[in-house]
């Protein structure tokens, strides 16, 4: 195993001060390993997952090479070259287990902001002191949006929250946690290749969740009852101004509606399963509240607007690959993990990999199973 | 299954094949739809629309088809045709009226009546000139559908929002375009 950094590296660098992961820590598991602290409830933050991460890679001994990094991996002979800022190996096979989210993904049009404006990525973003004085526009409203909208308008300064399609939530359903739902009733076992539009399904983007102590529901009715100011999709940036889409309306109703569906399918499968028995009576959450006025525009001229967060979502880094595998849009071609066109080469850890919760930590276990049951046999093929 | 019986006069299958068939070929898929518009007197004028390029080629409506637009009377025009912003109104219906009717197909809904109002809240002052902080054109359109279907509430306004979430129109009034406008 080559890790760049430390084991949890990016656990321990890459995350803002005040995160803490969606998933309940019940639901915090690895493969024989699983959180035996007080709060199964609660939600971990970044320092006792680093040491719960940690504590795995001892217990299971696994060989990791810390402050190794992969500068290049190509084809040589049968297997792989892979080359590391601590020397070279050969393979034959490899799994890549880097991740969806190595870089954030800015939009284009972030170009266009004028100078007086800084701009921020959750990378560069730590905790709101970060950040400088003033308004802030957060762009984005999935959870890394949501989180930190709410955060920065606590620490004073004015947040403005650009909303494209999000996916809504409610942190808790019927005196569950919503993960519970998504893992009992199956929604996060349905295969990748059981799903409608797996394109779409797999650029959903993350959902309106955070971990509180409170088990609290951040969707943007929590956000502008807390203050925020709600303005549409940031469609352009033109002659120093933000320029927002007027379809607020209609991403809150395909939001809403979403959700409902979702909650939906969680009734029905409760009045048929025992797991389900002694939850709370169905609840219906209130429609997302339509700003009585929402700017179309603002000035960045003006001074209203001093800094801008990106939360537009990560992407992988790829550019350390010298194989024909990524496509056009900058993601890996592979089918449920196996990597296309580059035999011996896997995958883990991607947006639906092979099942709806394979970027959830929970999830790797069952990828890994199916993946290295065909890591295995490819490597028995070819030794025979 | 439902599917098979319900029919709204939308060939979805055509669509559906275009779309696999235009994911492999991004340039077929550029399209270019055009108008051309002669002043008559006054305010009035008249466009016509026939011709308009995709697939990688030139391609005709069957019948070229004629406007005419014009101010009304409380504006001591002629009112020869209707005004130029209620000509977005009829486009913005049409395309959300289109996508009701291919998204319900696609869901295998059976729809027997849609109809909408439109309306579209302008303040004149900014045309006028009277008050630079009024923008010229609409500040609020309001669309009322009233569907009735083989389709419980909650499907038919997922079928409303689903078209506006795919609308050309509804796009292009809700987010800037470039807009470029020359002198030959």
């Amino acid at each position: 195993m080559l890790e760049r950094g430390e084991v949890a590296n990016s656990w321990r660098r890459e995350r803002w001060e005040s995160l803490r992961l969606l998933t309940p820590n019940w639901q915090t598991r690895l493969p024989g390993f699983h959180y035996q602290g007080p709060e199964p409830d609660g939600y971990m933050g970044m320092r006792e997952l680093v040491a719960f991460i940690s504590r795995y890679a001892a217990d299971a001994a696994a060989p990791v090479r810390t402050q190794t990094t992969v500068t290049r991996l190509s084809r040589q002979d049968e297997g792989y070259h892979v080359a590391t800022t601590q020397g070279d190996f050969h393979c034959r096979a490899v799994v890549l287990a880097s991740g969806a989210c190595n870089l954030p993904s800015v939009p284009v049009l972030s170009r266009a902001v004028p100078a007086s404006v800084s701009s921020f990525s959750p990378f560069d973003y730590r905790a709101p002191d970060s950040l400088p004085p003033g308004g802030v526009l957060v762009v984005g409203a999935s959870a890394t949006g949501v989180q930190l909208a709410d955060e920065i308008h606590r620490s004073g300064r004015p947040v403005t929250l650009s909303v494209g399609e999000h996916v809504r939530l409610p942190r808790t359903y019927r005196g569950r946690d919503v993960l519970w739902w998504m893992e009992h009733a199956g929604v996060w076992n349905q295969r990748w290749d059981e799903v409608d539009d797996l394109t779409r399904a797999r650029r959903l983007p993350s959902p309106q969740l955070v971990g509180t102590k409170e088990r609290a529901t951040l969707d943007l009715n929590a956000l502008t009852a807390a203050g925020v100011r709600l303005v549409g999709r940031l469609a352009a940036v033109r002659d120093g101004r933000a320029l927002f889409s007027g379809g607020l309306r209609n991403q809150f109703a395909l939001a809403d509606l979403k959700m409902n569906r979702l909650l939906d399918t969680f009734d029905e499968w409760a009045l048929t399963h025992a797991d389900a028995a002694d939850v709370a009576p169905p609840e219906r959450f209130e429609p997302t509240r339509v700003p009585a006025s929402s700017p179309l525009s603002l000035d960045f001229q003006k001074g209203e607007i001093r800094s801008i967060l990106w939360a537009t979502g990560f992407r992988p880094d790829y550019s350390w690959l010298a194989l024909p595998v990524v496509d056009e849009k900058g993601h890996l071609r592979h089918e449920g993990g196996v990597v296309v066109d580059a035999p011996g080469v896997y995958a883990l850890g991607l947006p639906l990999l092979r099942r709806r919760k394979s970027t959830f930590i929970c999830g790797a276990e069952d990828d890994a199973r199916d993946v290295i049951a065909h890591l295995a046999s490819f490597l028995d093929a070819r030794r025979r | 299954m439902a599917m098979a019986t319900v029919n709204n006069g939308v060939n979805v299958q055509a669509l559906l094949d275009a779309r696999e068939a235009l994911k492999g070929a991004p340039e077929a898929a550029k399209f270019t739809w055009r108008a051309s518009c002669k002043w008559e007197t006054g305010t009035h004028s008249t466009a016509k629309v026939k011709g308009f390029f995709g697939l990688g080629q030139e391609q005709q409506h069957k019948t070229e088809t004629t406007f005419s637009a014009d101010h009304p009377e409380v504006f001591a025009s002629e009112d020869k045709g209707i005004t130029p912003i209620e000509y977005v109104l009829v486009g913005l219906a049409s395309c959300l009226t289109a996508g009701v009717a291919a998204v319900a197909q696609n869901r295998g809904i059976q729809l027997r009546s849609v109809e909408s109002k439109l309306e579209g809240k302008m303040d004149i002052r900014g045309i006028l000139g009277i008050d630079s902080d009024v923008r010229n054109g609409y500040d609020d359109i309001k669309v009322t559908f009233k569907i009735d279907a083989d389709a419980p509430k909650k499907d038919i306004e997922a079928i409303v929002a689903q078209s506006q979430k795919r609308s050309a129109v509804y796009d292009v009034i809700t987010n800037p375009v470039n807009v470029t406008v020359e002198v030959i």
